[in-house]
């Protein structure tokens, strides 16, 4: 340990010594064992790079990059852009990258305040909550995930058919075909609104860290939601309304043997969904738990000394601590989300797992397709990861 | 004086009092209740409102699972199961038949059924052996010699061939054992591999240290899936001709690669979370690198990681069930195909909650197990 002391007075550093070729030598020894494990690995890698060219070869298997351009052929339930079986494997490959972080980022939402709300329903002072949440828990969290979309996929084929759907809310379908909810026909007007949002929810931000800035000089506290509430729902309805305030409700029906209109979610959507969401609620349940039990109940009593309300005791002081601890492992659940959707492939549900493995056994080409599935969710992992890390680093304590 | 004579009342010594129980409102039930239930208005619409819900949930399962449920069908003329009564008790009562009939292929897969004693025994050698590495008795080297026994003893029972047992090939083998085996074969080579993973992560060495840093970083990036679906098709083509290897125990590669990569960031952890002053003191012992890490080190590190170590362990348990996709036969697979049959059609529920029990017991010991160390070996920071 070179650096184990930081007092300025022993700066001084280890005199330099000549490198000596014998084995008592430190670096000596670094150096061969290094050289040693890395000929290892690449010997191996070449001995299996060699077999794969020789078996590739062998059995006529073609390699590269061509086969994306060629019809791909096969059907895909759902797609977010447009598609149909004539379009080659390139715009397939989409389709199944989109349907990932389809159920990806609703998931994470979704089970983000599902977990949350659970986790603070364990630390209810209402005995029947905090044990009902605690057996939730414990059960979501002992259960494979597999099994429990299996589950769920079963429950709802086991559903009756669209003319027997259950109807719990005017509008509302549940069948074997899926759930159905009401909606509204998508316009210009409305992408229009969503962008408008967008933008005040960024100008809103700004204004917020402008006023911070300013109370930090003057003291004053001043208000930021009038005029956030101004520029992220007066500015869309704004625009809405301006572009001719279209709104025509789309409710399902039902006509003949099937439904019309409406937005279908289909069962292998929705079993997923309900999987990912309920399991991954459980652990970040626990982990909401243990972040708010990490503030000490002495920083709540000496907020309020300090006469601060309830609110504010929340937002600036116990959730800024709290969040310190939750941020990492919620990262790491972020991910975990991500990565188990590849478990849409056992119920049916089109993710990039399961086009890119039909794909690999309609072409042959299964070191291209396993190279697909890997970069598409390294590059998905590594997205949030450096989201949360910019995340986690701004909320972050300053220390001296 | 006749004041002198009579006793003031002060002094007159009082008759023992009978010590009062304290109110009932303060301890005891109704006090519990009115504290943790009723404490307020929100609270007690809350508890009646759950407890509502509960109470008619309960009832409405317990009709469903227990009362109406069919237990077993009888057999119809071409010695096929007759399920028309559990078809008529549909959404009503459970059918629990469907584990009754085929609990021994969700148990044993598709073993030669007058062979199943074997996979049955097992199955129970794996829970011994689970229960005396729980112990803290038996935590010392000799541990080492017991998982080697065992798991020649498993390996033997399996395959047979020899003391009379007839030969069964692995693509017989199936249900509870495999998941067994998957998960304990592969965290018994995926642990040391971890342990050298971190120890190179830590390393001083650039190169070695990279080669970690990748191997890490590139396994937890992917799903469990891509690294099955490379063991299942990829494998093959990285052999040489003629060269080929059991599909289960590709499966059984790719889940030790994927475990050693989560397991080693745990044991980084604890490498991280040991005092530098511990590394220090060794060095200045002059002890080598491998006796500083064997006898200083690892004991130490490892210690404080066991709790995280144990929840992963249930993480991969559950993880196992993934060769599913690989068409592998596990306990899942195995529940999932004794459905298939049209009689059975339908009653997947049943089964799965069969299964799921089944995992649950596992995890659940496994991680009350671990609450119950943790505790235990946290107790010398408790003042």
């Amino acid at each position: 340990m070179s650096d184990a002391t930081a007092d300025p007075r022993f700066k001084r550093t280890a005199p330099r010594r000549p490198l000596k070729l014998s084995w008592s030598d430190e670096r000596v020894r670094s150096i061969f064992w290094q050289v040693l494990v890395v000929g290892i690995l690449v010997a191996i890698i070449w001995w299996l790079v060699a077999n794969t060219q020789r078996n590739l070869e062998v059995r006529r298997i073609a390699t590269g990059w061509g086969f994306l351009q060629r019809e791909a052929g096969l059907p895909i339930a759902e797609h977010l852009i447009d598609y149909s079986p004539t379009d080659n494997y390139l715009r397939a490959l989409m389709v199944g990258v989109l349907n990932t972080l389809k159920v990806a980022v609703v998931g994470i939402i979704l089970a983000t305040i599902i977990g949350t709300l659970i986790g603070i329903a364990r630390l209810s002072k209402n005995w029947l909550v905090s044990k009902i949440a605690g057996i939730y828990v414990e059960v979501i969290r002992d259960l494979p995930l597999l099994l429990q979309l299996l589950f769920w996929y079963t429950i709802l084929q086991g559903l009756p058919g669209p003319r027997q759907a259950l109807n719990p809310v005017d509008g509302v379908f549940l069948s074997n075909r899926g759930l159905l909810l009401p909606w509204i026909q998508w316009e210009g007007a409305h992408t229009a609104a969503l962008l408008a949002a967008l933008v005040g929810f960024v100008l809103t931000w700004m204004y917020g860290d402008l006023m911070r800035a300013k109370q930090m000089q003057d003291g004053q506290p001043r208000r930021v939601w009038p005029v956030g509430l101004l520029l992220i729902l007066g500015g869309p309805i704004a625009v809405w309304a301006l572009l001719g305030a279209p709104f025509k409700p789309d409710v399902p029906s039902l006509q003949g043997f099937n439904f019309r209109g409406g937005m279908l979610m289909s069962p292998e959507y929705f079993a997923l969904l309900v999987g990912l969401v309920t399991y991954t609620a459980g652990f970040i349940a626990e982990i909401v738990r243990a972040g708010i039990q990490s503030v000490q109940h002495g920083q709540w009593e000496a907020a309020q000394a300090l006469g601060l309300k309830p609110g504010v005791v929340l937002k600036q002081i116990v959730l800024p601590q709290a969040l310190r601890v939750i941020v990492p492992p919620m990262t790491s659940q972020y991910l975990n989300i991500t990565k188990n959707s590849s478990l849409a492939v056992a119920i049916g549900y089109q993710d990039i797992v399961s086009i890119a493995n039909t794909t690999l056994n309609q072409t042959g080409q299964a070191i291209e397709g396993i190279a697909i599935i890997m970069a598409v969710y390294l590059s998905i992992s590594l997205s949030i990861s450096l989201f949360m890390n910019w995340y986690n680093a701004k909320i972050a304590l300053v220390e001296r | 004086m006749p004041s002198d004579t009579t006793l003031t009342p002060a002094t007159i010594p009082a008759p023992p009092v009978e010590s009062r129980r304290a109110p009932i409102s303060v301890v005891g039930p109704v006090a519990w209740m009115r504290a943790n239930l009723f404490s307020g208005w929100l609270s007690t619409a809350i508890t009646l409102a759950l407890g509502y819900l509960i109470i008619t949930r309960l009832i409405s399962f317990v009709d469903w699972a227990f009362i109406n449920a069919i237990w077993s069908v009888p057999v119809n003329a071409t010695n096929q199961p007759d399920t028309s009564a559990c078809r008529a008790a549909r959404g009503v009562g459970a059918c629990w038949a469907v584990v009754t009939e085929k609990h021994r292929f969700i148990l044993f897969g598709t073993y030669p059924f007058e062979e199943h004693w074997r996979p049955a025994l097992a199955c129970v050698i794996f829970v011994a052996l689970y229960i005396v590495s729980a112990m803290r008795r038996f935590w010392r080297k000799e541990l080492a010699l017991i998982w080697i026994a065992a798991l020649t003893a498993i390996g033997v029972l399996m395959w047979g061939g020899v003391l009379g047992m007839p030969f069964v090939p692995q693509e017989r083998w199936g249900g509870l054992p495999i998941t067994l085996i998957l998960s304990t074969f592969g965290l018994a080579f995926a642990f040391p591999l971890a342990i050298m993973v971190a120890l190179g992560r830590r390393s001083r060495m650039p190169a070695i240290k990279a080669i970690c840093v990748l191997y890490v970083e590139l396994i937890r990036g992917v799903p469990l899936i891509s690294l099955l679906f490379m063991a299942s098709v990829m494998f093959p083509l990285f052999l040489p001709e003629g060269m080929n290897i059991d599909k289960l125990l590709r499966a059984q590669i790719a889940i030790i690669l994927f475990a050693g990569a989560y397991l080693a960031e745990v044991v980084r952890a604890g490498l991280q979370a040991l005092p530098k002053g511990q590394y220090e003191a060794a060095d200045a012992l002059g002890l080598s690198y491998w006796n500083k890490t064997g006898f200083i080190i690892l004991p130490q590190a490892l210690r404080m990681v066991i709790p995280p170590l144990v929840n992963t362990f249930i993480g991969f348990f559950k993880d196992t069930s993934l060769v599913l996709i690989i068409g592998i036969f596990d306990l899942l697979t195995a529940g999932k195909t004794a459905i298939v049959e049209p009689a059975w059609q339908g009653f997947g529920v049943e089964v799965y909650i069969t299964i799921g029990l089944i995992y649950f017991v596992f995890c659940f010991a496994m991680s009350k197990y671990s609450q119950g160390l943790e505790t235990e070996l946290n107790q010398h920071r408790r003042r």
